[in-house]
């Protein structure tokens, strides 16, 4: 699969639209379980990646994810900053333009080490984590219709955060009081995997 | 060249960061070189990695700098700051497992005293409760 200039814009456009639509949610989902900033902290970074949208689609796909990455690193603020800017900056070290399934699949496995070891967190931890593992399942299985099944991957997986106890960052605080409410983190990795899936589906 | 190990002290708040960063000025005297940040890049609570290295540049002493934190945020924030450096630089720079008032204290006496990179962290991080 090719991913020229003009899919390079349109991917950083509906992740960034995407999560920048879903701010106040992803601060209401904070507000139960963390320090509420998740959604704010997220627009800020978004909208600067948003602004930058034309020069980093100008770069190949590998420098436009690390530019991605950058661009949140610097202007997210918050401990999702450093974590989402590491999963892109991760996935532009080794993927080419014209990409096949497989490579994506393989460079997805190492961004989601980077991202284990950036916030010394696990599957299972209720965080972002928690998405992304299963996504890479469906990213290495077979079949028709991958945008679909990544969607329903996402959101599965998003909302199995529920009944999960926090094991890291702020919610974890919380113990017990965690459990019942989704992780903010594994809705904003729902969120993007979506956005994806929708330019992939070309309805974005 | 600064002879004493550097301290830096993030905090999400500018307040608590230029707060703690006084009381070592007063306890220790201005001999440690010192660095501090707070707040997210809108000025709000929260931790800003452009400004974790501007803090560490301010701080920076050949013998390292140890970095003083108070939560989740600002712990990644210094990790990914000190991967950004330049190589040279990155390698003497640390994050302290301590509480962020008294370990800045601690780790700023052990510094001015000359000690090694290690020392500093050591000291600040005998305050952690195991």
């Amino acid at each position: 699969m090719m991913i020229d200039r003009d899919m390079r814009k349109r991917l950083i456009v509906a992740v960034a639209n995407r999560v920048i639509a879903g701010a106040e949610e992803l601060t209401d989902l904070d507000r139960a379980i963390g320090d509420g900033d998740h959604g704010t902290n997220m627009r800020r970074g978004f909208e600067a990646v948003l602004a930058a949208a034309d020069e980093l689609s100008d770069k190949s796909l590998g420098e436009s994810l690390k530019g991605v990455g950058t661009t949140l690193v610097m202007k997210v603020g918050g401990a999702s900053g450093p974590l989402y800017g590491t999963l892109f900056m991760s996935l532009g070290k080794s993927l080419a333009d014209d990409v096949s399934q497989e490579q994506v699949a393989d460079a997805f496995a190492d961004a989601i080490e980077a991202v284990k070891a950036r916030g010394k967190s696990n599957v299972g931890h209720k965080t972002m984590l928690d998405v992304l593992h299963p996504v890479l399942g469906t990213l290495r299985g077979d079949g028709d219709s991958l945008a679909a099944r990544l969607k329903v991957t996402a959101k599965r997986a998003a909302e199995d955060t529920i009944p999960m106890k926090a094991i890291r960052g702020r919610a974890s605080f919380l113990g017990e009081r965690s459990v019942g409410h989704m992780d903010p983190g594994a809705r904003s990795s729902e969120l993007i995997v979506d956005a994806v899936a929708d330019v992939m589906e070309g309805c974005a | 060249m600064n002879k004493n190990v550097g301290i830096v002290i993030v905090s999400h708040s500018a307040d608590v960061a230029r707060g703690t960063a006084m009381m070592v000025e007063q306890m220790v005297g201005r001999e440690v070189p010192l660095g501090w940040c707070g707040g997210d890049p809108d000025g709000g609570l929260g931790t800003n990695v452009e400004a974790i290295m501007a803090a560490i540049d301010k701080a920076w002493s050949d013998k390292g700098v140890a970095i003083l934190v108070d939560l989740g945020g600002a712990e990644t924030n210094s990790e990914m700051a000190i991967e950004m450096l330049p190589e040279a630089r990155r390698g003497r720079v640390v994050v302290c497992n301590a509480p962020v008032v008294e370990g800045a204290v601690m780790a700023a006496t052990e510094a001015a005293s000359g000690a090694t990179l290690e020392a500093v962290r050591r000291t600040a991080e005998e305050l952690t409760p195991v």
